[in-house]
């Protein structure tokens, strides 16, 4: 489904992916740990078309993506929830959603109701802001907004940021209801915990590089990373 | 006593503890409805109805007035409307600040203006009569195009980077219009005169407008066919990509929209309108002229956008009434009496809004405000005569109440002057003070306006017209920064 190889990537002069290799298969649940600065947020960058890696190339559905903009991947089935969730807070929920359909004219009445079905409190609230949300509640517009493109590749940018510890486990309860129904997702996060505990494979990165990676079980027994994450 | 107590209705499911459900948020519904009520009422009416509230402007025509009148209230609100629908496309869906709009106008009127008259100049002979619907549509084109070509170039520059460039084009379009002009296509200063009125020809017959109301009613059937596609636009899914890309351009990057494309699109829509605009402006004006098309244009129209509220239809229509309004009454050649009306209006406006909150204090303040006007004239009276000898300027219906409660003095310049200073200063103070201390302060202000006003700013209201605009626009920021007819910001939690 997608796949990176040797990406390099800087901003300016600063080299952030060092030789990225990185892959998700078709339908599986993947998770990108690390810590502050380790390039996570830059890899999802890379991945959409936001940063262009200097060298490197981006697979993604069989045919190389290196070179097409942002808004021809997401056209392909690409979809993610951004880091902060970045809603359009003056728009309403269901402006909202539809501008995640963009690119498929605002969305079928099918993808209306997958969203709706799988978060009936959006339904509830398709009048109000996106503003005035709590933040539980906008953590699930940004997820029913990238779901209305029909993602093959749901990207996530740390959706446990900023809530509440049962939110956190209720999110991804939902993210594994979303991958069950066969979308390929890659989470990046600082909670290991919680993600490897739904992930079918995970990868480590450190400064820029992949320093472990390996099926999620296996991570989660790792001496190194329980002593680096879990702080145990 | 546990019999006669009412049984306890059942809790509504939003009032209740849910994971998920932020109580204050699912309130909020409620706490709406106890705002008031106009403006809720406002909110629900359907565009059709809003748009049923233009009729008033049907009966223009109809009314007695001057041609002078209908040309200098009735044409330049509609064109400043249309002008600033324009501008909001630009400013207050894309939310690009564009200085240098004003241009478009320009290119629009002198477009026109080539294409429908004789021009002789420099040696060289233009002679084109086309069709009005032809000239009018090239100019809105070529507009759209020049629109376009600016946007692209300036793509890459977001915020006040994309407001200097625009603004320099602005500037380089008056330069080109007065000067660097070898081809004599526009004339320089004296700029091209002597145009046709819109004359279409279609199907072998013609149909000329040619009077002040004839333009009225076709600029008035502009207004309302921008009115219509804006509105389709705005509510379209283009319109709301526009919002989105405003309010947050990675995170609409992110959702696929072609960000920059849908920037131009907006930057050339407002191109287009701002042609039409420019196009009828000088067919009625019979002449585009590079004065025509300055700094003080641009500003004028600014100030539509943000008194009527950037990104709302109604608004661009409301702020061009009371801008337009407010700086043709305060022109030189508009009778001072108009001016003055205006000015005492508002006076009272500006006091009603200081004391909106308690209806003791305004009392208290208009009954010493007269008081100290009357006993500060008796007392000058006896004092010192001169100081009350002067005449009203240019009389009217106001003449003998200004004449016992505003000084006069035979000999006002220097008086005037210092007066005007010691007025600024109170204005900051007013600014500063709360409660019963402004009260205090509020009465020797409002003489003190009164008399600078009578003494000096009557005599060149072009001036005060920017005074006002400046206080205008500062009182709106402190209690409406929205504008008139926007909506207030939300911001993300």
């Amino acid at each position: 489904m997608l796949k990176l190889d040797g990406v390099d990537t800087y901003y300016g002069p600063i080299h952030i992916l060092q030789k990225l290799e990185l892959e998700v298969g078709s339908g599986e649940l993947v998770c990108l740990l690390g810590g502050n600065a380790s390039g996570k947020s830059t890899t999802l960058k890379t991945v959409l078309g936001i940063v262009k890696p200097r060298s490197g190339s981006v697979e993604f559905d069989g045919e190389d993506v290196t070179g097409r903009p942002t808004s021809y991947r997401i056209g392909k089935g690409m979809a993610i929830v951004p880091e902060n969730r970045r809603l359009f807070a003056p728009m309403s929920v269901r402006e909202n959603l539809e501008m995640g359909a963009y690119l498929h004219g605002g969305g079928t009445k099918e993808d209306w109701d997958r969203v709706y079905t799988l978060f009936p409190l959006l339904h509830e609230r398709r009048a109000q802001l996106a503003g005035t949300l709590s933040g539980g509640e906008q953590q699930m517009v940004a997820m029913g907004r990238a779901l209305m493109s029909r993602p093959k590749l749901l990207l996530m940018d740390e959706p446990s940021m900023g809530l509440a510890p049962i939110l956190v486990e209720k999110n991804f309860e939902i993210i594994q209801q979303v991958h069950e129904s066969g979308v390929a997702i890659l989470v990046v996060e600082q909670n290991a915990n919680v993600s490897l505990a739904i992930a079918d494979r995970g990868y480590v990165l450190q400064t820029g590089r992949v320093v472990l990676s390996g099926p999620a079980a296996e991570l989660l027994r790792h001496e190194d990373l329980r002593k680096a994450y879990l702080g145990r | 006593m546990a019999d006669t107590s009412p049984p306890t209705p059942e809790p509504p499911a939003a009032a209740t503890a849910q994971i998920g459900v932020d109580s204050w948020v699912s309130e909020e519904d409620q706490r709406r409805e106890g705002r008031k009520w106009l403006g809720r009422t406002w909110e629900r009416l359907p565009p059709a109805g809003k748009l049923a509230l233009l009729t008033p402007a049907i009966a223009v025509p109809f009314l007695p007035l001057s041609e002078a009148n209908i040309y200098n209230y009735g044409l330049f609100i509609l064109i400043y409307a249309l002008l600033a629908l324009g501008l909001n496309v630009v400013v207050g869906f894309a939310g690009l600040l564009d200085l240098g709009y004003v241009a478009f106008f320009g290119f629009g009127a002198y477009i026109y203006a080539f294409l429908s008259g004789t021009h002789h100049e420099k040696g060289h002979v233009y002679t084109h009569h086309w069709a009005a619907q032809w000239s009018i549509l090239t100019a809105v084109v070529m507009c759209a195009v020049i629109g376009l070509f600016l946007g692209s170039s300036s793509r890459r520059l977001l915020g006040d980077y994309l407001a200097i460039v625009t603004l320099f084009f602005g500037q380089a379009f008056v330069v080109f219009t007065n000067s660097a002009d070898p081809y004599g296509i526009t004339n320089g200063s004296n700029g091209l005169g002597n145009i046709d009125p819109l004359r279409f020809f279609a199907f072998g017959a013609s149909f000329t407008v040619s009077s002040t109301r004839g333009y009225y009613w076709f600029l008035f059937g502009c207004v309302i066919v921008v009115l219509i596609v804006l509105h389709l636009l705005s509510e379209s899914r283009t319109g709301r990509a526009w919002k989105a890309s405003r309010e947050d351009p990675l995170a609409a990057e992110m959702m696929g929209m072609p960000v920059n494309r849908l920037k131009i699109m907006a930057f050339s829509f407002g191109a287009a309108i701002a042609g039409l605009a420019g196009s009828v402006f000088a067919a009625a004006q019979t002449g585009a002229f590079p004065q025509n098309f300055g700094t003080q244009v641009l500003i004028l129209i600014y100030a539509v956008v943000i008194l009527g509220g950037t990104g709302s239809l109604t608004g661009m229509l409301a702020g061009a009434t009371a801008i337009i309004v407010s700086f043709q009454v305060l022109d030189s050649t508009s009778p001072p009496n108009n001016a003055r009306t205006l000015f005492y209006l508002s006076l009272v406006v500006g006091v009603v809004v200081i004391f909106k909150k308690s209806r003791a204090q305004m009392a208290v303040a208009v009954a010493s405000t007269v008081a100290l006007g009357f006993a500060l004239h008796a007392i000058v009276h006896e004092v010192w005569p001169r100081g009350t000898s002067g005449q009203v300027t240019s009389g009217g219906y106001l003449t003998g109440a200004i004449k016992h409660w505003v000084l006069l003095p035979t000999n006002p310049n220097r008086l005037a002057v210092y007066g005007y200073l010691a007025l600024i200063v109170l204005v900051i103070t007013i600014v500063q003070l709360k409660g019963w201390w402004r009260v205090a302060v509020v009465p020797p202000t409002i003489v003190l306006t009164a008399f600078v006003w009578e003494n000096l700013l009557i005599q060149q209201p072009a001036v005060t017209r920017y005074v006002l605009f400046g206080v205008l626009l500062i009182a709106l920021m402190a209690t409406r920064p929205q504008g008139l007819f926007g909506t207030a910001k939300v911001e993300i939690a």
